[in-house]
Order: structure tokens, then C-alpha cells, then sequence
């Protein structure tokens, strides 16, 4: 198992390949608008984004009004993707009712907390019901765990998103980021 | 307060939509949506039947996509107040052809007519402008809604946030189309579009 560290260590690491892979298929399949809500997990992605000048980053208070801005991107013409973490699907049970109703091209990126060597005790309780939230709500739930499958597995989540329409959640393992690590 | 003089929302939203010419107009769940579909049907309407609280954000994204259009979001105090985090939002991507008007009856008409917030504690101007949305006014008269909508129009200019204070009267619903599909696949067409 590797750890993740804080933000000042990790601003001093490269950019795992991983998160420039999925910044490529987020640029092939033409995306324009990007809500997050950060993630230690998604903090490189989110750097690429916010130096893209193609992209909108699209800082959000709470995830939910990620999944209404994406509904009325689509209907003004645009595509875009969701960051969050585990903790935030919670937050978006009931806005999740637009990926029904308007059958847009919904596409999520999680970062999951609460599972392999979880340190905090609060991260597990919603990071256990994530799957189960995300496929009661109507969204199909695809993973990534190992740095070489990200690619193929996001590339397969924008496909079905985009071109049939059909929400999709990607996660992105805790063995894959990294289990967080606190120290004193 | 007095309530004497309080406007009549039909009259309020049909006198903002008059001149919309090629807006986009988001209608918040419940009585906002049937005001806007007595204003006329409209292939840019972008009723809302649920999602409470995402009227601004579904705004917001249409804007972003749409720089060139007016974006106009109708929705009520209730509505607003479940998203309120949406005015940071927006204040911080400060989308210039957005537009947010707030029909504050201080009450939840929809399911019988408890107070919110508006009548008693919250201020939704001051919380839009201490958001960062500098442009943000309550408005009291048919004059002053007849003077500010062309207004909307104005691409380069927004966002701007209006609080109109109108009577607690529930009217008789005027039924908009509550197929999602149809309603954002007839707005994607309308600007151009196909369908996948």
C-alpha cells in the first residue's frame, strides 16, 4: 500500500500519470465545464483544469450543484464532468433525479475515502454506501484501482456517458490515490 | 412591513418576459414554473418540477455555455434558500449574461403556506451581494420591473440578483410540460442542436 501526503508535500511531486490519463480522455471527448468540490485525490486534475483554457473550473459549495450545472450546461450545448469525493455522493442524493429526468450525458469522477487502510473513522460510513447510493439513484458505477487501468476504465465511463446518455459514476479507489495519512 | 402593496406575480413575471427575445428562462419548482408558462410557452423554457434548490446552478451552467445569450433564472425564496450556496457560486464565476430573480412571497405556497425565512431573518439581496454579485437590488413597483428588464438583455453587464417582494395569493396553475427530455431537447434544438 502506498500513503498519500499533505497538500505541501504533494505539491512537490510530479503528476502521476494517472491524472494526466484521465485528463486526456476529459480533452478527446470534448469537455467544457468542470464543477469540484476538491479532493486531495483529484488536486492534480484540478491544477490541469484550471490551466486549460478550453475548460471552465467551476468551483462548487456542495456537490449537488455540480449535477444541476451539469444539466443546464448540456441543455446550453456543453459537456462536463464532476469531481468529488465518496463523502460528496451524499450530498447529491436527491439532485441525482436529473440524470432521470433529462437523460443528460452525466459523468461523475469519485475519489473514494473510507475503504483500504482508512485512517478516520467518519470517512467510512458513506464511503461503504457510495456504490449503493450512486446505483439506487440510476447511475452505473464503474471503478479503477491500479494506476494502469485508469485510463481504459475513465475512457469507458466518458463513452457511455457521452455518447449513450447513460449516468455514469467512475471511482476512484483509495488503493489507487492513496490512503490519506495523519500524523501529529 | 406592510404588505399592502405587495405585486402580483403573474403580472411581475409577464412583464420581465415580454421582451425576451432570445433568453433562456429557468423557472425554480413549484409556483415559479406555472408563472412562467402562463407568461407563454417558449422552447427556451427550462421548466423545473423538482431538484430543488438547483434552479441558479442549472442557470449558471446554460450561461457558462451560452455566453453570447441572456440567461434568465425565475425562482422562489424557498427554492433560493435550499441553494444559497449556488449565489457564492456564481458570485465567483461572475457569468455577465446571468440573470437571477427571486419571487420572495415569504411563504411555501406550494405546500400550504408556512413561512420561510424571508419574512422574518434573511435578507437574500444582502446575501447575493455578500457574495460577491455587486449588482443586486430589491425592486417594489411595476414601474421599476418595467425599467429594469430590458436590461436583462444586456450580455456584458450581469450577473445581477433581484429580489421582488409579490403577495402570498395562490393562483391556479398553469401546467407546463413536465417531460424532461422533450424540455431540454427542444432547448438544445432550439439553439442549434441535434439530438445523439
Amino acid at each position: 500500500m502506498h500513503a498519500r501526503h499533505d497538500s505541501s508535500e504533494n505539491a512537490a511531486e510530479p503528476v502521476p500519470a494517472w491524472s494526466e490519463d484521465i485528463f486526456s480522455v476529459l480533452q478527446r471527448f470534448d469537455v467544457r465545464q468542470v464543477p469540484y468540490v476538491p479532493d486531495a485525490g483529484h488536486s492534480q486534475l484540478i491544477e490541469r483544469v484550471l490551466g486549460e483554457p478550453s475548460m471552465r473550473a467551476v468551483p462548487l459549495t456542495t456537490e449537488e450543484e455540480g449535477v444541476a450545472l451539469l444539466a443546464g450546461a448540456w441543455a446550453g450545448g456543453q459537456r462536463g464532468v464532476l469531481l468529488m469525493q465518496s463523502s460528496g455522493v451524499g450530498n447529491c442524493v436527491n439532485m441525482f433525479s436529473l440524470t432521470q429526468i433529462f437523460r443528460f450525458p452525466f459523468l461523475t469522477l469519485v475519489t473514494m475515502r473510507g475503504e483500504w487502510g482508512e485512517f478516520n473513522p467518519w470517512q467510512v460510513p458513506m464511503g461503504s454506501a457510495t456504490v449503493d447510493v450512486l446505483e439506487l439513484s440510476g447511475i452505473k458505477v464503474l471503478r479503477a484501482s491500479h494506476t494502469s487501468e485508469v485510463r481504459e476504465v475513465v475512457e469507458a465511463g466518458a463513452g457511455q456517458a457521452y455518447n449513450a446518455c447513460t449516468p455514469t459514476a467512475v471511482l476512484l479507489s483509495q488503493r489507487l490515490i492513496g490512503a490519506k495519512v495523519f500524523t501529529r | 412591513m406592510s404588505k399592502a402593496n405587495l405585486l402580483e406575480r403573474r403580472s411581475v413575471v409577464s412583464a420581465l418576459l415580454s421582451g425576451r427575445k432570445d433568453a433562456i428562462v429557468v423557472g425554480g419548482l413549484g409556483a415559479s414554473t406555472y408563472d412562467i408558462a402562463a407568461a407563454g410557452d417558449h422552447d427556451r423554457n427550462f421548466y423545473l418540477w423538482g431538484g430543488m434548490g438547483g434552479a441558479v446552478m442549472i442557470a449558471l451552467g446554460a450561461a457558462l455555455a451560452q455566453p453570447k445569450l441572456p440567461v434568465v433564472v425565475i425562482t422562489g425564496d424557498g427554492e433560493m434558500l435550499m441553494g444559497m450556496g449556488s449565489l457564492a457560486t456564481v458570485g465567483l464565476q461572475k457569468p455577465s449574461n446571468l440573470t437571477i430573480i427571486v419571487l420572495d412571497n415569504e411563504v411555501y405556497g406550494e405546500t400550504g403556506g408556512q413561512a420561510s425565512h424571508t419574512g422574518a431573518n434573511t435578507d437574500l439581496v444582502g446575501v447575493a451581494r455578500a457574495c460577491g454579485i455587486s449588482d443586486a437590488r430589491s425592486i417594489a413597483t411595476m414601474a421599476e420591473i418595467e425599467a429594469f428588464a430590458p436590461s436583462m438583455q444586456d450580455v456584458s453587464a450581469g450577473p445581477r440578483f433581484v429580489s421582488i417582494k409579490i403577495d402570498s395569493a395562490n393562483l391556479e396553475r398553469v401546467l407546463a410540460s413536465r417531460d424532461g427530455s422533450f424540455i431540454v431537447t427542444r432547448i438544445r434544438s432550439a439553439l442549434g442542436f441535434a439530438p445523439i
